[in-house]
């Protein structure tokens, strides 16, 4: 099963951090996600960009993930090159991992 | 008549004592939709009207024009926004509440003043909150940068502005004198919502439970669409209907810190427990643990309840003492950069594509232009899908070359996209669709200041 089944997501940055949260739809599914998402599956995930930590939250009541990931954003979005400087289209790519 | 008692009765029968307040979200970034404000403002019986306008480089953008124009260097748009809200608002005694001041509170008033007495409503009092720009307490300190980047003093004469996060402090106290508009610089986003809940509940500034619960409610409805459904429709998973007349968020703030958040009815979108969610976590790092200029605020046990279509109830956030030192934002001068793209399609439109970044890189060192980063994208394969997700086995019908670069002159940052136009004549085959750009760079950094170098200050002008 695809994560985008379970999950829904939303991308957000700080500086040179890009956040990334991950909602169940259904709570009961949160064991399993929580399960499977662990910080070193999103930091491969994101290897190509990712320069520096990654710090993982969860909050359980919310059934969501929060993944924080330092210095992945090309110097954040008032210096990056990329195309897309926020980081909004990264935690969409997400949604293709194997649950 | 019967048993049908109006929304206001309702809410009134049910809550005899407890006051509440509506406050809605009319912008949630500086070029963001206009009509929605002007809906909230005649259909959403509101209190207040809250716009959220200023990026992380905003001020120091706006610092730039008004060294231009000392009556300028606030947000281009506060006009067209308040001509198209100030007769309604005022009509109904709904107070405005922005941070479209950017790096001129005061000037925007003295904008504003003149937009209500053309529109025929003299005497509006129009409050600037001032005291965000901490240039000079920078300049004459020794304060280290965040994130590891050195200190103040290296950024030497490229900085060009910077600003301290207020707390709601300043504009509290120009509601408490009486303001119908308040206008503000640099101050931390839910502290724009908060302040009227501080000011017409006479909440304790140091309630951390009440203060958390209050900027709670300012960071659902801080990015205004991105709660009703905007930044989240995704088609067969979650659909969002009428997205084209988004209605913008509104908030019934009850003086215990309870509360709903709705729309406009009729207008499109939608708030479910779901975008509920997905804005209280955006950007936040530890839900635990939202550090902001009044307060600690914890999201970690915040329930979302639908009572109704697009009615949620919000419950559960709480805070803890505020910090002692304020963040700034840095506006400084970072150089330019310069960009070029090109287009391919059909079979083998990926490997021209690659063969066109590869000629690009090696003229740019041919001719002698001097980057410090330089980075070649496909666009269609991989220059915003930067994950590690293996790409699909068959090549994509057409793809976008895209080079960018950062560079110490405009006419190198130049030289860049010029490269990338002589793909035309000079590059694969069937290259076609070139586009370039050159601008300089205003890049933001932080640091933490203390409290007590900062006072906010209120100056009244009177339509």
């Amino acid at each position: 099963m695809k994560l985008r089944d379970l999950a829904h997501v939303r991308s957000g940055d700080k500086g040179d951090a890009a956040q990334i949260s991950v909602i169940c739809y259904r709570s009961e599914d949160f064991p399993k996600i929580a399960a499977a998402l662990t910080a070193d599956v999103v930091a491969g995930h994101f290897a190509p960009i990712l320069k520096g930590a990654i710090s993982r939250y969860e909050a359980p009541q919310l059934g969501a993930l929060v993944f924080v990931m330092e210095q992945a954003l090309g110097g954040g979005v008032t210096r990056s090159l990329a195309i897309d400087p926020h980081g909004k289209t990264l935690a969409a790519t997400l949604l293709s991992l194997e649950i | 008549m019967g048993a049908a008692l109006d929304k206001d009765e309702a809410r009134f029968y049910r809550c005899p004592v407890m006051k509440t307040i509506r406050i809605g979200a009319g912008a949630g970034y500086s070029g963001d939709r206009i009509e929605p404000a002007a809906e909230l403002a005649h259909k959403g019986k509101l209190d207040y009207l809250v716009f959220e306008c200023l990026g992380e480089r905003t001020i120091a953008l706006a610092q730039t024009d008004k060294l231009k124009n000392p009556d300028g260097g606030f947000d281009p748009l506060l006009e067209e926004r308040m001509q198209a809200v100030l007769p309604a608002c005022a009509a109904q005694g709904v107070k405005i509440i922005t941070n479209m001041g950017a790096a001129n509170p005061e000037g925007a008033a003295r904008a504003v003043a003149k937009t209500a007495r053309a529109l025929g409503l003299e005497g509006l009092k129009i409050a600037a909150v001032v005291g965000d720009d901490v240039l000079e307490v920078l300049r004459a300190g020794d304060f280290e940068l965040m994130d590891g980047l050195g200190r103040v003093a290296t950024l030497g004469n490229a900085i060009v502005s910077a600003n301290a996060y207020l707390d709601a402090e300043g504009i509290v106290m120009a509601l408490d004198g009486g303001a119908d508009v308040v206008i503000t610089g640099r101050v931390c986003d839910p502290s724009l919502f908060l302040a009227p809940m501080i000011q017409a509940f006479k909440w304790d500034p140091r309630d951390w439970d009440k203060i958390g619960k209050g900027v709670a409610f300012g960071h659902l409805l801080e990015c205004a669409g991105q709660v009703t459904g905007g930044y989240f429709a995704d088609p067969g998973f979650k659909d969002v209907a009428n997205l084209a007349r988004l209605g913008f968020p509104l908030a019934e703030v009850a003086e215990d810190g309870s509360g709903v958040l709705t729309k406009v009815e009729g207008s499109g979108g939608k708030i479910s427990v779901q975008s509920c969610r997905e804005q209280l976590l955006y950007e936040i790092f530890d839900p635990a643990t939202y550090v902001q200029g009044d307060v600690v605020a914890d999201f970690s046990r915040v329930t979302f309840t639908e009572l109704g279509p697009d009615r949620i109830a919000v419950a559960g956030a709480t805070g803890r003492a505020r910090p002692d030192r304020l963040k700034v934002t840095i506006g400084y001068k970072d150089g330019f950069i310069g960009e070029g793209q090109m287009s391919y399609a059909g079979p083998g439109a990926v490997a021209r594509g690659r063969l066109a970044l590869e000629i690009v890189r090696e003229r740019l060192k041919i001719i002698g232009v001097n980057t410090t980063e330089l980075r070649g994208d496909l666009i269609g394969v991989d220059a915003a899908n930067l994950s590690a997700a293996p790409a699909p086995a068959e090549d994509p019908r057409e793809v976008r070359i895209r080079v960018a670069g950062r560079t110490t002159t405009l006419r190198d940052a130049e030289r860049i996209g010029a490269e990338v136009e002589t793909l035309y004549t000079n590059g694969p085959g069937g290259g076609g669709g070139a586009t370039r750009s050159a601008r300089p760079v205003i890049a933001a950094a932080s640091t933490l200041i203390p409290r007590r170098a900062v006072t906010p200050r209120v100056v009244t002008e009177v339509a």
